[in-house]
């Protein structure tokens, strides 16, 4: 067979396929423009109420070449650049992470329901960081953190639990995978709090994970997170097509060429390094693995070269959203933005448990 | 003489060898010490009762069953050696019941038999979009490029299928009962097909479980039973009645074509006694 033959049947029209390469550019802009308007008003809004136009002037102000010339207070200044900046950029940072690892466990997995939180990483990672943060190590060697790398080890051991459990039992690997991850996840937490509960004053930072929320956040602990994050990304984009062509059964994956084994777990590995370093910079945030890759998926398809982006983009839009919400809504009183995720996707699981099967139905 | 030559006898290999595979799963052995071989422009048909280890060999040769002895080439080549990508681009498999997301359209699955010949951080090219549009009309699935693959019936997702393992375009394509559930004229359209890509110089190894397509349709037919070889040549030689009587009982009678000769099988009712 030879492509010069194909020239018989080219003439039909443009299929849904090729319109699709573009189609994607539309959410794409979308979802870029929705993280800017979110991240704009969420630097205006709290204690002090700064003006747009304002705000606007202040962050071009510090952009090399651009001299913007008003009146602001210097509290204003720190207001914005001290304390929400590195809030409303960990936010995104924390909000992308966990969307682009949800979105790529549940490709792995072929399983919509897979999210950090629901399998268990969320909280494996937790209990690495609280056994970090008791043991007798320094806070940071190097330059590095323990507390991501913990952690790393707890989030990796975790998937490894919760993948060997559901590869083992007999009936539905879907619908394991996340009771697995779900009873795990219940043990590490009741870890957690044990480990707060008998740790003493030293201890007391492990009550912020538990939680999860940015009223911690510094610029210390985004770029700690920072390089994790960017690592897994990038491994996890490099194998979009990948995560393509598994998206068919493992048998025809294989028998496309795939090494099957080999890119799960490379993909496993990078998602729950992102999804590690985020819990170190927030904590336990539920469900944003949940909600925002599916929401993209009904935007853009299932194409992980067009859901990828989409999903991180949303992601960071919708965990500043959240914590713009956690910080306002009962002013000055915060609530955490995990206690908010929850509530949001616990009746979005149900849904999506009403809507779609857990093994195939995507 | 010719065999010392190394690359001569490259050249005179075939496309597939099968030599003594053998697949064991516990205690049990699935396929016992087979040794088959498909040549280019060459339809062999691998029949048999059920649970003879028909589907089981084709996984095995696909190298995505592990097998307990045995070896596989493509042209001389061992396929463990080739590696996965490389025995991708030249053995495409169409198995009996594959998964997509309902939500993949046809085009876009029949791409994805793309992906062996792609590189690193390649797209698919146009000329990739014209091979998936080849391949879908040559398996008769055009008209079915924009549909959701959920939407399918059973018939129209094998021809999805069946495009996508056709733009691996790959010498050698193995296919697990490809004509089962699908009407008498999807029956004759998928052997016809199996037929024009023999032409074509593509080596074809397809499980059937029906004796009188087989026989029809294959150059070479292979009787399994029990996972071993038991009868291997044109279906005139293995399609007998002895053998189908020995295999299947005695509730089937083999007749001849009245033109061009070949077994026909017909159920005997009532010879069971």
């Amino acid at each position: 067979m030879n492509a010069d033959r194909a020239d018989a049947v080219l003439d039909v029209p443009v299929t849904r396929a090729r319109w699709t390469a573009f189609a994607s550019i539309g959410p794409t802009a979308g979802a870029v423009l929705l993280l800017a308007i979110v991240a704009l008003v969420a630097m205006t809004q709290g204690a002090a109420a700064i003006p747009v136009r304002t705000t606007l002037g202040m962050l071009l102000d510090r952009l090399p070449l651009i001299a913007i010339d008003q009146d602001v207070p210097a509290t204003w200044d720190r207001i914005v650049f001290d304390v929400r900046l590195p809030r409303i950029v960990a936010a995104g940072l924390v909000g992308a992470a966990l969307a682009y690892s949800g979105t790529a466990y549940q490709g792995v997995f072929r399983n919509p329901l897979a999210d950090p939180f629901l399998l268990g990483v969320a909280s494996g990672a937790g209990f690495g960081a609280a056994i970090a943060i008791i043991s007798p190590l320094p806070s940071s060697a190097y330059g590095f953190g323990w507390v991501p790398v913990f952690a790393f080890v707890g989030a990796i051991a975790t998937v490894s639990l919760v993948y060997a459990a559901a590869r083992s039992a007999p009936g539905s690997q879907g619908a394991t995978l996340i009771l697995a991850g779900v009873a795990l996840s219940a043990v590490l937490s009741a870890g957690i709090s044990f480990i707060l509960l008998t740790g003493g004053e030293r201890a007391r930072p492990i009550l912020s994970f538990i939680f999860g929320g940015f009223n911690t956040a510094s610029w210390e602990r985004v770029i700690a997170a920072l390089p994790y994050i960017v690592v897994g990304a990038v491994v996890v984009a490099s194998h979009s097509r990948v995560m393509n062509v598994l998206q068919l059964d493992g048998e025809q994956a294989a028998q496309l060429g795939v090494n099957v084994t080999r890119s799960t777990l490379i993909i496993l590995a990078a998602a729950s390094l992102m999804a590690a370093a985020a819990v170190s910079v927030a904590g336990i945030i539920g469900f944003v693995g949940l909600i925002v890759p599916h929401s993209a998926r009904m935007l853009v398809g299932w194409d992980h070269r067009r859901l990828l982006p989409v999903a991180a983009l949303g992601g960071a839009a919708f965990l500043i959203a959240a914590d713009l919400a956690s910080r306002t809504i009962l002013a000055p009183e915060e609530i955490p933005v995990g206690v908010l995720t929850a509530m949001i996707g616990g009746p979005f699981f149900l849904y999506l448990l009403r809507t779609r099967r857990v093994d195939g139905g995507r | 003489m010719v065999a010392t030559q190394p690359d001569r006898a490259a050249v005179a290999a075939p496309l597939l060898s099968v030599e003594d595979l053998t697949v064991r799963i516990g205690r049990k052995t699935l396929v016992d010490c087979v040794s088959l071989e498909v040549a280019r422009g060459e339809v062999v048909g691998l029949v048999g009762p059920n649970g003879a280890g028909k589907s089981t060999l084709l996984r095995a040769i696909s190298g995505v069953q592990s097998t307990a002895a045995g070896e596989v080439r493509i042209e001389g080549r061992s396929a463990v050696a080739l590696g996965r990508r490389e025995l991708a681009k030249r053995l495409a498999v169409v198995q009996q019941l594959p998964e997509a997301p309902s939500a993949m359209l046809v085009s876009e699955l029949v791409l994805l038999g793309r992906h062996p010949h792609l590189g690193w951080f390649d797209r698919e090219s146009g000329r990739d979009a014209r091979i998936a549009r080849l391949a879908m009309s040559r398996a008769g699935c055009l008209e079915l490029a924009d549909r959701e693959v959920g939407t399918l019936s059973g018939g129209e997702r094998r021809r999805a299928f069946i495009a996508r393992a056709l733009a691996q375009e790959a010498e050698l394509l193995l296919l697990d009962e490809p004509t089962a559930n699908l009407d008498a004229g999807a029956q004759a359209e998928v052997c016809d097909l199996l037929r024009t890509l023999a032409s074509d110089d593509v080596g074809v190894l397809v499980v059937l479980h029906d004796l009188t397509l087989a026989a029809s349709t294959c150059d070479r037919v292979i009787l399994l039973a029990e996972g071993r070889v038991v009868a291997t040549g044109s279906p005139d030689e293995v399609i007998t009645a002895e053998h189908v009587a020995r295999m299947y009982g005695p509730g089937v009678a083999v007749l001849r074509h009245p033109e061009d000769g070949r077994p026909i099988v017909v159920p005997a009712l009532g010879s069971r006694r």
